[in-house]
């Protein structure tokens, strides 16, 4: 199979770029002062994230659309305004997670942002249940980038005028040189930040414009562990097919509107899961020591009895010290119950606690 | 003067006497990146060449650490326990893992010295 490249891919190999293979492309994992200097320097500056490999699918269609799309996602779509974001899933009968995305309301239609890995799947999945009604655009000739931390707003504004007035979760058309650009306000590192849908041939311009005002390219590697450290979840790994956005503790995501009418795929197992509990679990995990509790660590309580798994488990730069997620029983999930994790046949102590790990500062209404 | 050895798992070993220090390369810590965690092996435990004597681990993964050489550990450096980046830092001095009271020194022979190590990493990396 070929591997594709993204458009800033000769940028990333100017930046001494280490490359790794991901979802079908050649991303760069890190650059040369590495992952936790690129971590903190998100957390503290402002990181540009080469994210073009994700899908970006426009939908275009009038009320029927987003009657259609409310069978389809549990959101109350008619009362999204222009111009605003919904984070949601696209799930199976069983409430089983396909995928997880961003839902923005655009002119005449929706722009929805799908992970690298399933936005084929994706694809496939939506045109089957809209029966090819819409017009539908897995656009490959837009590229995506992400630049979060502190200083981004002033640096993006200073190229792109008016971007700081943008709201949190909303976004607009921009012009960057007389190309249009569609900026939201938001990210996935628990920072204030933006992410810019451009034209291929002009993302190594802006990009190297955000870098000359002092931002820096972050990897995928830092990008893993910001998304941690805010409780983010990654598909793949904290969601699949056998995690319902329930038992993922992503129940704020689901329009309450939408759950006292349940006439969307799922919608079944949601409300009985809603109304009856559930048996496991997402929550965070904070091991006591320095020990790093890795994805398929296991997760036994004080009577050694086995109660879950791991999901996701790095060193958090900005925490300085290890953090995790995983599934767990749920009669253990309260906060500080003490839990232990099976790493190298030896047994650590850890508790578990709130999400997320490093506290978010997200711009809630627009800076003047 | 002793002489520094090299193994084809990126340690390197320093011989005084009966007793040998032993960390991991400079080219090691390139290749793992950021060193967030390490793990040691008890003092007055044995170990035995080319067996796992400690724990690295990167943001990104873990890593077995090897003992080029068979003996006693005598000592462990727990600065480096406290603060893994000293790993990064300075890896081929004060980030030393540990030190053996040596069984055999003939075992010494089998490894590399500095000019063939450096030929091997160079060779080796991606």
């Amino acid at each position: 199979m070929n591997i594709k490249k993204t458009s800033l891919y000769q940028l990333h190999q100017e930046n001494s770029a280490k490359f790794v293979e991901f979802a079908g492309y050649q991303m760069p994992i890190q650059y040369s002062e590495g992952i936790v200097e690129e971590h903190k320097f998100t957390r503290n500056h402002s990181g540009i994230f080469d994210v073009s490999h994700m899908g970006q699918l426009f939908i275009y269609g009038d009320e029927n659309l987003i009657k259609d799309l409310e069978k389809i996602f549990p959101l109350d779509l008619k009362n999204l305004k222009l111009n605003h974001s919904k984070y949601s899933f696209l799930m199976d009968k069983d409430a089983g997670i396909h995928d997880d995305l961003i839902i923005t309301k655009i002119y005449q239609g929706f722009l929805i942002i799908l992970n690298a890995a399933c936005k084929d799947n994706d694809f496939k999945i939506l045109k089957e249940l809209l029966e090819e009604k819409y017009k539908m655009v897995l656009d490959e000739n837009r590229s995506l980038i992400a630049i979060q931390g502190p200083k981004s707003s002033q640096i993006l504004n200073d190229i792109i005028d008016g971007v700081k007035d943008l709201n949190f979760m909303s976004g607009n058309w921009f012009s960057f040189q007389d190309h249009k650009v569609y900026i939201t306000r938001s990210g996935y590192t628990g920072e204030d930040g933006f992410e810019i849908s451009i034209p291929n041939d002009f993302v190594d311009k802006l990009t190297r414009e955000l870098i000359n005002k002092g931002s820096k390219l972050i990897g995928l590697g830092a990008r893993d562990t910001l998304r941690l450290e805010a409780g983010l979840c990654l598909y793949g790994h904290d969601l699949n097919k056998d995690k319902t956005p329930v038992e993922a503790n992503l129940k704020w995501a689901i329009s309450k509107e939408r759950i006292s009418k349940g006439d969307f795929i799922g919608s079944d197992i949601i409300i009985k899961q809603l109304n009856n509990g559930v048996s496991k679990i997402r929550v965070g995990i904070k091991p006591e020591g320095r020990i790093i509790a890795r994805e398929k660590t296991k997760i036994f309580n004080q009577s050694d009895v086995h109660i879950g798994e791991i999901t996701s488990g790095t060193f958090g730069p900005s925490v300085n010290g290890p953090v995790a997620m995983g599934y767990i029983e749920n009669e253990f999930s309260k906060k500080d119950t003490k839990v232990f994790l099976e790493v190298r046949g030896k047994k650590h102590p850890a508790n578990i606690c709130g999400l997320p790990f490093y506290k978010k500062s997200y711009v809630k209404g627009a800076t003047k | 003067m002793s002489e520094v050895k090299y193994s084809k798992e990126h340690e390197w070993i320093k011989l005084e006497g009966d007793v040998a220090t032993i960390g991991i390369t400079k080219h090691a810590t390139e290749m793992l990146g950021d060193i967030v965690f390490a793990e040691l092996p008890e003092k007055g435990s044995n170990v035995e060449k080319d067996g796992t004597a400690g724990v690295v681990e990167s943001t990104k993964a873990a890593s077995d650490v090897y003992t080029p050489v068979s003996g006693e550990v005598v000592d462990t450096n727990q600065a480096i326990v406290d603060d893994p980046s000293k790993i990064n830092q300075d890896p081929e001095d004060s980030a030393w893992f540990f030190k053996l009271k040596i069984k055999d020194q003939s075992e010494m022979d089998t490894l590399m010295n500095k000019d063939d190590y450096d030929k091997f990493a160079k060779e080796t990396s991606v």
